[in-house]
């Protein structure tokens, strides 16, 4: 069932989900969160995770980001079974192989954007202070965002706190980079900077997974996924892509011509 | 996680809420300050009775005549004197440990000088009696042993009996009556104050031994014998000795007893310091009452600062912060702080116990174990209160965490 798009079929997959089932005990009430869901992404993908909320793509997200362990089923994570992972074991994976970009930004407050991306570095015993802060530095100034280095979260903009975010998920240079809604505090000009920031790492071979509920963000993906009641119900190569570089210019255009009638 | 990272954001999340974090430290502060004054405060107050103790004498040995059975009931030491001058010029002569030796002979007598008159106590004694009591003369000199073997008629006044008899004159020089015989004044001893029982040291007037003998009780028997170790070290051994040569000069074979006392000041020395060693550890006890209660308030900051940082800690957890990171971060905070403070505390501390001595002209002194005691201990309170804090933090689940509002 799995569909590949264009990417090459190199090596392992970067998700393996196979029956994976995610079972919340509430009371004596049992909640099925995913009811058996079968998933591979491989390297250099592009793909979105659509669903309403309660469709269990929240509980799919925090189960491939190894914040969750599947209740049954099996996951792999870049060849590394995730299941029965102790809780160091999880950090260590979320660590090296996973970065994360939330709805909210999650920076830490009052803490300068370097040193929010240098984070992930700090617990790493083998990379040395100023090796971290140069990687730090070298991943804002990839976001486009070298001019901020020491501005603090209050003092930027929400596409620049994002920018900052994706920039600390890309520091430790990981496997899958993980975006939960990551333009749902955003306005839509923002949204389709960030997706084109996306894109861009994305075309330098870097594997995103994107959970929205937006049809619109979904499309600047490559492949669509969608969750419904704990299960993928449709599976497929986005048609007619968009561009999201190509979409900024035509908002350009649109806001000048828009000048122009005024005028 | 390296440690020096580790040391810098936990520095850094404490400076990141400087009032509270000073808040939170004053209660340490406070805490330390406190001991530090208290055991400052008691330990001078030690060294103070020691000195005073010191004071009395040094290194004193006190030789009293002993005691005798009359009848199968024993009628206590000095019922039978039988101290001598021969006794004094053996211990004099023999002892190997003892830096002077002096008879004292006890009597009162009415003194009349000045066109006043005064009751006091008149001692005779030899030239070394001042070494042995530690005691100096303000004006005038102590009789010679020139003046103790010709038996001169000499006198030298304590400060009580000077001020009642001359009040507005120094009297060395003058005549003075001692009874029915005129004496003439060679000095004024310095005020040594009253004694622990409360007596007047100073209502008393010291004259040649010799000379109290032949013109003033006529007795030939010695009230006690003072003699002064030459160390304290050898006090007790010094003691022995003495004891060993009376028995030879009273002739008392192995077996019997002693018809002498033979005494030092060790046992006040000891009473008087571990009461005062008792003063200090209470003192100190009710001092770090206020560190505990500081200590509760860093745990109480510390969990107020756990809930508030639950996000801060789900987004650590995310990026790959193990439980031991987190549980370290807050642990070393809580510590820091502790130790701050106790820094902080320390100098207060020894600034208040300084302002205390100042103020109430008692002795202070800041022994150096309490400096490392209140560091030691200020650690300690920051990983005791810190630790149930940090392990809350630690057993977060990180999804609850980042969802925390």
């Amino acid at each position: 069932m799995t569909t590949t798009n264009d990417t090459t079929l190199l090596d392992t997959p970067v998700i393996q989900l196979g029956g994976v089932k995610k079972v919340y005990t509430m009371g004596t009430t049992q909640v099925f969160a995913l009811r058996g869901v079968d998933l591979t992404v491989r390297r250099g993908e592009m793909i979105a995770v659509m669903g309403t909320s309660g469709s269990g793509k929240s509980t799919l997200m925090n189960i491939l980001g190894c914040l969750d362990v599947p209740t049954e089923g099996t996951y792999a994570l870049d060849g590394t079974l995730v299941n029965g992972s102790s809780r160091n074991a999880l950090a260590d994976l979320r660590n090296e192989k996973l970065g994360f970009v939330f709805q909210g930004f999650n920076l830490l407050a009052r803490t300068s954007a370097i040193d929010n991306v240098e984070l992930p570095l700090l617990y790493r015993k083998e990379t040395s202070a100023a090796e971290s802060r140069r990687r730090a530095e070298e991943a804002l100034v990839r976001v486009g965002l070298g001019t901020r280095l020491d501005h603090e979260p209050s003092e930027l903009s929400g596409g620049q706190q994002q920018r900052v975010a994706i920039a600390r998920a890309m520091v430790t240079q990981p496997t899958l980079l993980l975006a939960d809604e990551p333009t749902g505090n955003l306005d839509s000009r923002t949204s389709i900077e960030v997706m084109a920031l996306f894109q861009e790492l994305n075309e330098q071979g870097i594997t995103i997974l994107i959970v929205t509920h937006e049809p619109d963000i979904a499309q600047y993906a490559r492949r669509i996924v969608e969750v419904r009641d704990g299960r993928i119900i449709r599976d497929h190569p986005v048609v007619g892509r968009r561009i999201a570089s190509d979409d900024l210019n035509s908002i350009g255009e649109e806001v000048v011509a828009e000048i122009e009638e005024a005028a | 996680m390296r440690k020096s990272t580790l040391l810098k954001i936990s520095l850094a999340s404490i400076l990141k809420n400087k009032l509270r974090t000073l808040l939170t430290m004053l209660g340490i502060v406070i805490g330390v300050g406190a001991v530090i004054i208290m055991v400052a405060i008691g330990n001078g107050a030690q060294t103070q009775i020691q000195h005073q103790i010191e004071n009395l004498g040094t290194n004193l040995i006190v030789v009293t005549a002993g005691s005798t059975v009359q009848g199968g009931a024993s009628q206590g030491a000095q019922s039978f004197n039988r101290l001598t001058v021969a006794d004094v010029a053996k211990v004099k002569s023999q002892a190997t440990m003892l830096s002077a030796v002096s008879p004292v002979i006890v009597t009162r007598t009415q003194i009349v000088g000045n066109s006043k008159n005064w009751r006091a106590e008149v001692n005779g004694v030899s030239t070394d009696y001042l070494t042995i009591r530690n005691w100096n003369v303000t004006s005038g000199a102590l009789f010679t042993d020139d003046d103790v073997s010709a038996k001169r008629q000499v006198v030298v006044l304590g400060a009580t009996v000077a001020k009642n008899l001359y009040p507005d004159m120094d009297p060395v020089g003058s005549e003075i009556r001692l009874g029915r015989s005129p004496f003439t004044i060679v000095g004024v001893l310095a005020s040594k104050g009253q004694t622990a029982s409360g007596a007047d040291q100073d209502d008393v007037v010291l004259v040649p031994y010799t000379t109290a003998q032949t013109r003033l009780n006529g007795f030939t028997f010695l009230g006690q014998i003072l003699a002064s170790a030459s160390d304290p070290a050898v006090l007790v051994a010094a003691q022995s000795e003495v004891r060993d040569i009376m028995r030879d000069a009273h002739g008392i074979v192995s077996g019997m007893p002693d018809d002498f006392t033979v005494r030092d000041q060790t046992t006040i020395a000891q009473a008087a310091t571990s009461t005062s060693s008792v003063m200090t550890s209470l003192l100190a006890a009710i001092a770090s009452v206020s560190l505990v209660v500081g200590g509760i308030g860093i745990m109480n900051i510390m969990l107020v600062s756990v809930t508030e940082r639950t996000r801060e800690i789900g987004i650590r957890m995310a990026i790959g912060a193990r439980g031991g990171d987190v549980l370290t971060q807050f642990l070393v905070e809580s510590v820091v702080m502790c130790l701050l403070g106790g820094i902080v505390g320390l100098g207060v501390g020894a600034g208040g116990a300084a302002l205390v001595g100042h103020f109430t002209g008692w002795t202070v002194a800041t022994p150096a174990s309490a400096v490392l005691l209140a560091t030691g201990f200020s650690a300690a309170v920051g990983i005791f209160f810190g630790y149930y804090p940090a392990r809350k933090a630690a057993g977060l689940d990180p999804i609850q965490a980042l969802r925390f509002e």
